[in-house]
């Protein structure tokens, strides 16, 4: 850890701060272009600042059959837990505020617990369409969990054989290092293949349509987010649009962390600018290729579906870029 | 306390089906359309009443569905409306009277806008949702 509390503290606020805002305007972005798609004229970019605003007005009821602490207890485990990886995350010109060994494999955990959170929220809530809700979202969890680690962990394996003794694990040396110009034309194949299944699995971590059906709104009441109102709910819908922010980070981080700001001969003040901007411009490419886009253009999938897609073929593929990676080391 | 702006622009309805004949239903549903887009307004449909600022009942409210409205008038917290959707919900309309009806839907919870039709158009039934951020804001006052 090199930088000192005073930096930490500080850095921690603005980045807190900045990926709610940030995350909320997405979601507006996401909702005004998805309106757009289909022929309507779509909410205001504010719409989302309106919602969460209304739901802290909202009464925050818990149900009767509700496991009270834990019902309460998990929107704040997910949002903590969703703003915790923004600190291992390499953003924009910005070095992470954290970093250490494994950053990586510890960004994995923590990117499985606001989904746990919801399960345990589900649970807790009492209600069947919460549970229904709560065991899909348990399937879906074990399907991509797979493709994801095995893409994370075959980047920094390569990384690591390329760059001996460098803390490969760790988001910033990876960033610092884009694996695209330094391995040979087998490589850049495992990385296609690699890339593609971490850009099908983001849609499914942000639980976004196709792969939405632990809230399935019209077929499970909102699934997990039943029981949920007011406070708890506008967490959920918080964590929700910071999760957006990170998923698309890390595949920015992983695989597209290249600046313009040095290539155009810029430093500096000027420099950073310009680079903190053109990385909110790769989050929303990322964001509007894997979430937007597929919502609009596809259609729900059923729970087998989803299981058999990410066991089979996106697993496959993933092993399959790796295989490439490992045969771009030997040959 | 008068609720802030942010109330009015972000209302979310669940519909509930009180023995209606499904004609207010569809009707319900064509306002969602993308030819009236009522998601421009911040209006959107929730599958819980724990997600809804306003109820949309339709239908006279028959037996079995008087402890269910009841129930989902409770479940949905507050500040809250309750918009009534087409005649057979405002006044009984045909059924007025029926053995199998328990009478209009403001005999069972209080009613804040009444959407007269059979069925009301889709313009009518956006209307009355607007409308009923003024009884909202009202809730709010009394509290």
């Amino acid at each position: 850890m090199t930088v000192g509390i005073a930096t930490a503290v500080w850095g921690g606020i603005v980045v807190l701060f900045g990926s709610g805002l940030l995350g909320l305007v997405y979601k507006g972005f996401d909702r005004k272009l998805a309106a757009h798609m289909q022929g309507r004229i779509g909410p205001p970019l504010r719409q989302p600042f309106y919602d969460v605003t209304k739901l802290m007005i909202k009464e925050n009821i818990v149900p009767d059959h509700a496991v009270t602490w834990l019902f309460n207890g998990m929107p704040v485990v997910s949002l903590a837990a969703v703003a915790t990886i923004l600190f291992y995350l390499p953003l924009g010109g910005f070095a992470p505020l954290f970093s250490g060994y494994g950053d990586l494999i510890l960004v994995l955990y923590l990117l499985a617990v606001p989904a746990l959170a919801m399960i345990i929220g589900g649970f807790a809530a009492g209600s069947p369409y919460a549970t229904v809700g709560a065991q899909r979202e348990m399937v879906m969890l074990m399907s991509y969990e797979f493709p994801l680690a095995i893409t994370l962990v075959s980047v920094a394996w390569r990384l690591a054989t390329i760059l001996p003794g460098a803390h490969t694990f760790s988001l910033a040396v990876i960033a610092a290092h884009p694996l695209w110009g330094m391995v040979g034309p087998l490589g850049v194949i495992g990385l296609v293949l690699l890339l593609i299944s971490l850009l099908v699995v983001t849609p499914a971590e942000l639980s976004k349509i196709p792969f939405d059906i632990p809230e399935a709104e019209t077929e499970i009441a909102g699934g997990l987010l039943a029981e949920y109102s007011g406070r708890n709910l506008a967490m959920f819908y918080l964590a929700d649009a910071v999760k957006m922010i990170v998923m698309s980070a890390l595949v920015v981080a992983l695989f597209i962390p290249y600046g313009i700001a040095a290539p155009l001969g810029l430093a500096g003040a000027l420099g950073a600018f310009i680079d903190a901007l053109f990385f909110l411009v790769k989050i929303f490419v990322v964001i509007f290729f894997t979430v937007i886009v597929v919502r609009v253009g596809f259609a729900r999938l059923k729970v087998d579906q989803v299981a058999r897609l990410f066991w089979l073929p996106m697993t496959a593929m993933a092993l399959l870029g790796m295989i490439f990676l490992a045969l771009d080391r030997i040959l | 306390m008068a609720l802030p702006r942010s109330f009015k622009k972000a209302l979310w309805v669940f519909h509930v089906a009180t023995g209606s004949c499904n004609g207010c239903d569809i009707e319900i549903v064509a306002a969602l359309t993308p030819r009236y887009d009522t998601e421009r307004f911040g209006i959107m449909l929730t599958g819980t009443p724990r997600h809804a600022d306003v109820l949309l009942v339709t239908g006279p409210v028959t037996r079995p569905m008087l402890s269910r409205l009841k129930r989902i008038y409770d479940q949905t917290p507050d500040p809250k409306a309750v918009v009534v959707v087409g005649g057979c919900g405002s006044t009984g309309g045909v059924f007025y009277e029926s053995y199998n009806v328990q009478g209009p839907v403001d005999e069972v919870v209080p009613v804040a806008v009444y959407v007269p039709g059979c069925p009301p158009r889709p313009e009518a039934i956006i209307d009355g949702v607007v409308k009923a951020v003024a009884h909202l804001e009202q809730a709010g006052v009394s509290k």
